[in-house]
């Protein structure tokens, strides 16, 4: 399988003097909205969010679809547990971001754009709103008819699903929505929305600045371009880092890890646990393990027990409740493995529960439903003992 | 008008009066009140021409919608996998111990409520917790006790 | 305008629908029944339970068919390995946080869970019991509704009727995750917020989570209790349904079956609510003619026009909370039920020599909000409380079959004298439109002397189901006493299900609608959807009752109330006249304004 040694990148926080961000959307708006997109395909963008959905096509759906209103809105709703990296660019970069939003904006036919912020990154919105209200100057010097606006979350995990999101911002609980339609049909207000990550905003801008071809030499040809990461856990060096994607695991733990991990949760709770034994042959990218950037990494000294209750609770006080698979499996599982580590239940009942996880897998409504099987298989198979005892 | 009220209903004008207003409307009571109350909650079914209920069962969707009355600093600590890994259980601790209130419980004299949270995005600075909107990362049970108590002097 | 076919195959065969279908409608065409709990055919859909989950060939997940429309190419499986065992954990994780007392259960044998789970006869469980984990809430501060949260699977149909057929939302969903469920504004009780008692929500729930407050158990009592004489009314839809609970099919008019079985279960007496139905109309009529004089001739402005109808309780507790500005528009008569009552409290019981203190009045009605009506203070006007019980139409026929009969064998008998004749006019009350057309076939009458101008006495345009029924009828010939009548054209508005019914009086708040008249009953279909009636329900059930109430109609010897000769008689008898003083000691009320909020 193609893969990459590790290596540092510098293009999300870069701030490059000749070429700032107004300057790239001037540049940009030169061009017409169909090379935008072609450009956006043949970069291979794809979301950096965590599912991973070509940038370039979803541009391009919500071109085509026939309405007076359309919608570009930043999910900045980031609450996947052990990801911070969007609050870092938030905080560091938001003039990217907005840039990002606003060449969409042009491609799509959009007037509005919205910004939904987590509630927990409330202490960014004064400073956030003082640099948007500048750009939003500059659009409108530009006569540029497009403006951007915050909206705030209120402390739900699932509103980082987009149709969670839409709903939200509609003033409704943030419970998923069924699937047809896609957002690039009936989004926001049920209008055609592009919805992208922050960081992906991020790419887009920096793909318009620096071009498709460059950043394609980056990565592998499933996993173009750099991404950004963020580290915790058992580690030397906590943080974020943006690093060429397709490298192996074992490259990474041998930068970050303290020489005693036993195990990486790649891509947050929702994501897969790797165990030591296959830090060598897993590759970080969509052709191996997708992430939305969280890399958590935990050495000899932790319970994997209590890393897998600690994120079925999350998941059980975290689902919106509205579906049976999610609502009462993630229930099912936290009480489950309490019952085996107590003895209530045997440890043959840690099958019953991996199928059951299978079913919320495919049945569930929205991601956090489905995705909960990653953690839970992933941990169970590869601890146990842990588990059990 | 009581005082509530006329601060929704200022909200209203400010936010408009479609749904997709509710939850700005909402989250500036909060951020006076600390909370949603039944007034409150009445008052803005009524600006919004909706169901109580359905203001109420939006609410409580939201974690930071409280409907339960809060102290005037609402402190969270987060419990997620790597501010549990980081000890965020001594802060806690430290934490019960200073204010006399356990989690999810507000002090008597109202000052502060004491919550825990899911994930707070500073993992790599855990353990970390909010005060109101402000952040507080890389805490240890000391740190944590001396921001509290400059919150308590500046509440006096 | 013929929409795109679309060409799919399920389990393998092929079928073209239209555009937009669900993969749930389609199955059904090739008679593959797919369970569904979430969905209901009066509501939007939700796709929240993931009981109807499909596999479709190439796709990483399983779809949802009732909420996923087809699409061109697609396969479907309805049963596969995949399909079934997820469905089979769903049905499971939803028995694990249910309470599943099913054999101590009132909807025991009515329960939608129930027969899933007996499809699929779950032996052992394997999942852990969650019902101990969860906050428990027996609601029974309703004297209409009891809400019994161990049972609720969240499925939010009843949030779904409350919100979009009625258009009240007393109930919501609250909280998430583990704690998400349903309730009401701040947990309240439901006797203590906007619930118009319409029990809408019951009949859509497809547990025992919500189910009428019964009184079954009072009513045999009060029928063993050698002191007691028991009278029983029925309303008009009740004889037009309760055959479905007693196994025959939607639309069947068991009225002499029903009769002979209230009779063998041993009621002193079985009477007729459309009696005075009958007299509701002598009423409601004078007192829209009175008002129109009022209006029109003395130009008396404190009279209020257009009048609305005011038997369906559910839809007067809905205007006393959410239009209370309007209460003055409101007849003040009382619903046919509470006419009976004080009339058989009083008038009747002289006439048969019973003490009315020893009489016990049951009403069985199509309905839950008249259970809460016959418990409002005002409805004393005999000295007692004019009726004592109020059982659903799925209560008698519980109680039919407790006591052993058999339904469908049995011979029809009549309705005992007096407070037992009625007419065509009555019946129709059960549905929507028929209050309005009874009033106009006597109105008219009296104002001119001659029938409506309708064949066969038959008001079509405000028959039917369309939300909001408009008509209107010229005056023609008018008898002198009425001349200011003459050549007017009298407007008349129907709606029934309360969405409709707040659509009908926001217009009528803004000042642009010219009607005289307006009937609203608050459930979908009128009193035959109303929600004590057997579940299920749909427009197609609905339908099917409402068809059989005009065949009632039509096949009435007499089909004007004012012809009704015990209506006749008890006017000269006791009444007087309508509107007259007795009538308004017994058969009118006033309303209170309730708090929106």
């Amino acid at each position: 399988m193609e893969q990459k040694q590790l290596k540092r990148v510098d293009l999300i926080f870069e701030w490059d003097e000749k070429n700032t961000p107004i300057q790239v959307l001037d540049k940009t708006l030169q061009k017409t909205p169909d090379a935008i997109i072609l450009e956006m395909i043949d970069s291979g963008l794809k979301g950096r969010g965590g599912a991973g959905f070509p940038t370039g096509l979803k541009w391009k759906f919500t071109r085509n679809e026939d309405s007076e209103v359309k919608y570009v809105i930043c999910n900045a709703d980031e609450g996947e547990p052990g990801t911070f990296k969007d609050r870092e660019i938030l905080d560091r970069v938001p003039e990217k971001i907005f840039t990002g939003m606003a060449i969409c904006a042009y491609v799509i036919g959009a007037k509005e754009g919205y910004i939904y912020l987590r509630a927990e990154y409330n202490f960014l919105l004064k400073s956030l709103q003082q640099k948007l209200d500048k750009f939003n100057q500059q659009l409108k010097e530009r006569q540029i008819d497009f403006s951007i606006y915050l909206r705030s979350g209120s402390g739900a995990y699932v509103c980082g699903e987009e149709s969670a999101l839409f709903e939200s911002m509609e003033g409704k609980r943030g419970e998923p929505r069924n699937k047809p339609p896609y957002p690039t049909v009936a989004g926001y207000n049920s209008k055609p929305t592009v919805i992208n990550n922050v960081e992906t905003l991020v790419y887009t801008c920096e793909i318009c600045r620096m071009g498709a071809e460059k950043f394609k030499a980056l990565g592998t040809s499933d996993s173009r371009g750099s991404k950004v990461f963020s580290v915790s856990g058992d580690t030397t060096k906590p943080g974020i880092y943006e690093l060429e994607l397709g490298m192996p695991l074992k490259d990474f733990i041998d930068e970050f890890g303290d020489d005693d991990a036993k195990a990486v949760q790649v891509g947050g709770a929702s994501g897969h646990c790797v165990p030591r034994k296959k830090f060598n042959d897993t590759i970080i990218g969509f052709e191996g393990i997708p992430t939305g950037g969280s890399m958590m990494i935990f050495n000899s000294s932790r319970s994997m027990y209590n890393v897998l209750h600690d994120y079925l609770e999350f998941f059980t006080e975290e689902s919106c409740g509205q579906c049976t698979p999610c609502r009462v499996g993630c229930q099912q599982l936290l009480k489950g493995i309490e019952a085996v580590k107590k003895g209530e239940r045997p440890p043959t009942y840690l099958e019953d529960l991996k199928k059951l996880t299978l079913t919320m897998k495919i049945a569930a409504k929205c991601g956090l439903g489905q995705s909960v099987a990653n953690p839970f298989i992933s941990i169970v198979d590869n601890f146990k003992e842990e588990i059990i005892y | 008008m009581t005082n509530t009220e006329n601060f929704v209903h200022e909200l209203a004008e400010k936010h408009g009066r479609t749904r997709n207003a509710l939850m700005p409307i909402l989250q500036g009571v909060v951020a006076r009140e600390k909370y949603l109350s039944e007034e409150a909650m009445i008052a803005v079914a009524r600006e919004l021409d909706i169901s109580a209920a359905d203001v109420y069962g939006t609410a409580t969707f939201y974690t930071f919608l409280d409907t339960v009355p809060r102290g005037r600093n609402v402190v969270r600590v987060c419990k997620t996998i790597s501010c549990h890994m980081h000890n965020k259980d001594e802060i806690i601790r430290a934490l019960e111990e200073q204010l006399k209130c356990k989690v999810g419980e507000t002090t008597s004299d109202k000052k502060f409520t004491l919550l825990t949270a899911n994930c707070l995005g500073w993992c790599h600075k855990g353990p970390v917790m909010l005060v109101n909107d402000d952040v507080y990362p890389e805490l240890t049970p000391q740190k944590a006790i001396e921001i509290i108590q400059e919150y308590n002097r500046k509440s006096n | 305008m013929s929409k795109y076919m679309v060409n799919l195959k399920i389990n393998n065969i092929p079928i073209a629908v239209e555009e937009g279908t669900t993969i749930l409608d389609a199955a059904k065409r090739l008679n593959f029944h797919i369970p569904t709990l979430c969905n209901h055919p009066d509501l939007s859909v939700a796709g929240n339970c993931r009981v109807c989950v499909v596999e479709v060939k190439g796709a990483r997940l399983l779809a949802a068919s009732c909420a996923t429309p087809v699409s061109e190419g697609m396969e479907v499986f309805t049963n596969s390995e995949k399909v079934r065992i997820a469905r089979k954990h769903v049905v499971e994780l939803l028995l694990s946080e249910h309470n599943a007392d099913c054999t101590k259960c009132f909807k025991n044998g009515h329960c939608e869970l129930q027969e899933l789970a007996s499809e699929y006869r779950y032996g052992d469980h394997i999942f852990i019991d969650l019902v101990p984990f969860k906050h428990k809430y027996l609601d029974i501060s309703s004297p209409s509704i009891t809400k019994d949260t161990s049972k609720c699977i969240r499925c939010q149909r009843c949030v779904r009727t409350c919100a979009e057929l009625q258009a009240v939302s007393a109930l919501a969903v609250v909280h998430k995750g583990n704690h998400q469920t349903i309730s009401t504004f701040m947990d309240k009780p439901m006797n203590d917020v906007v619930c118009t008692n319409c029990g809408q929500c019951i009949n859509r729930c497809p547990t025992g989570a919500l189910y009428e407050r019964n009184y079954i158990e009072d009513v045999w009592n009060a029928i063993y209790n050698p002191n007691k004489f028991v009278v029983v009314q029925t309303a008009p839809a009740t004889r037009v349904a309760v055959g479905e609970d007693l196994g025959l099919e939607p639309g069947h008019r068991v009225t002499g079956k029903m009769v002979a079985a209230l009779k063998k279960m041993g009621f002193n007496k079985v009477l007729d609510t459309d009696f005075t139905a009958d007299l509701t109309i002598m009423e409601e009529g004078t007192e829209l003619l009175t008002r129109l004089k009022k209006a029109l001739v003395d130009k008396d402005e404190t009279v209020k026009l257009p009048m609305m109808t005011s038997c369906s309780p559910g839809w007067i507790k809905f205007q006393e909370h959410m239009f209370p500005d309007l209460l003055p528009n409101l007849s003040t008569c009382k619903s046919p039920q509470q006419m009976f009552g004080s009339l058989a409290k009083t008038y009747y019981a002289d006439k048969i020599n019973i003490k009315a203190e020893n009489m016990i009045v049951v009403s069985i009605m199509p309905c839950t909000a008249k259970k809460f009506e016959c418990n409002r203070p005002e409805m004393r006007d005999s000295g007692f409380k004019d009726v004592d019980y109020v059982l659903t139409t799925r209560e008698l026929a519980m109680m039919i079959k407790q006591a052993g009969i058999e339904f469908d064998k049995l011979e029809d008998q009549h309705y005992d004298s007096i407070l037992g004749e009625s007419t065509g006019a009555a019946v129709i009350f059960g549905a929507t439109g028929g209050v309005m057309e009874a009033a106009l076939r006597t109105a008219y009458e009296i104002v001119t002397g001659k029938e409506v101008p309708f064949a066969n006495l038959e008001i079509k345009p405000v028959r039917g189901m369309d939300g909001v029924k408009e008509a209107s009828i010229k005056i023609k010939g008018a008898k002198p006493e009425w001349s200011f009548l003459e050549g007017v054209e009298m407007n008349v508005a129907v709606a029934h299900g309360l969405t409709n019914a707040k659509i009908l009086m926001e217009a009528v708040e803004s000042g642009k609608t010219n009607y005289h008249f307006i009937e609203i009953m608050g459930c979908p279909g009128g009193c035959i959807g109303g929600g004590g009636q057997p579940i299920p329900t749909s427009p197609e059930i609905r339908r099917k009752r409402a068809e059989a109430i005009y065949e009632e109609d039509a096949g009435m010897p007499i089909r004007k109330s004012h012809e009704n000769p015990e209506v006749v008689e008890v006017y000269k008898d006791y009444l007087g006249h309508p509107c007259g003083h007795q009538s308004h000691e017994l058969l009118h009320t006033h309303y209170v304004e309730r708090k929106r909020y």
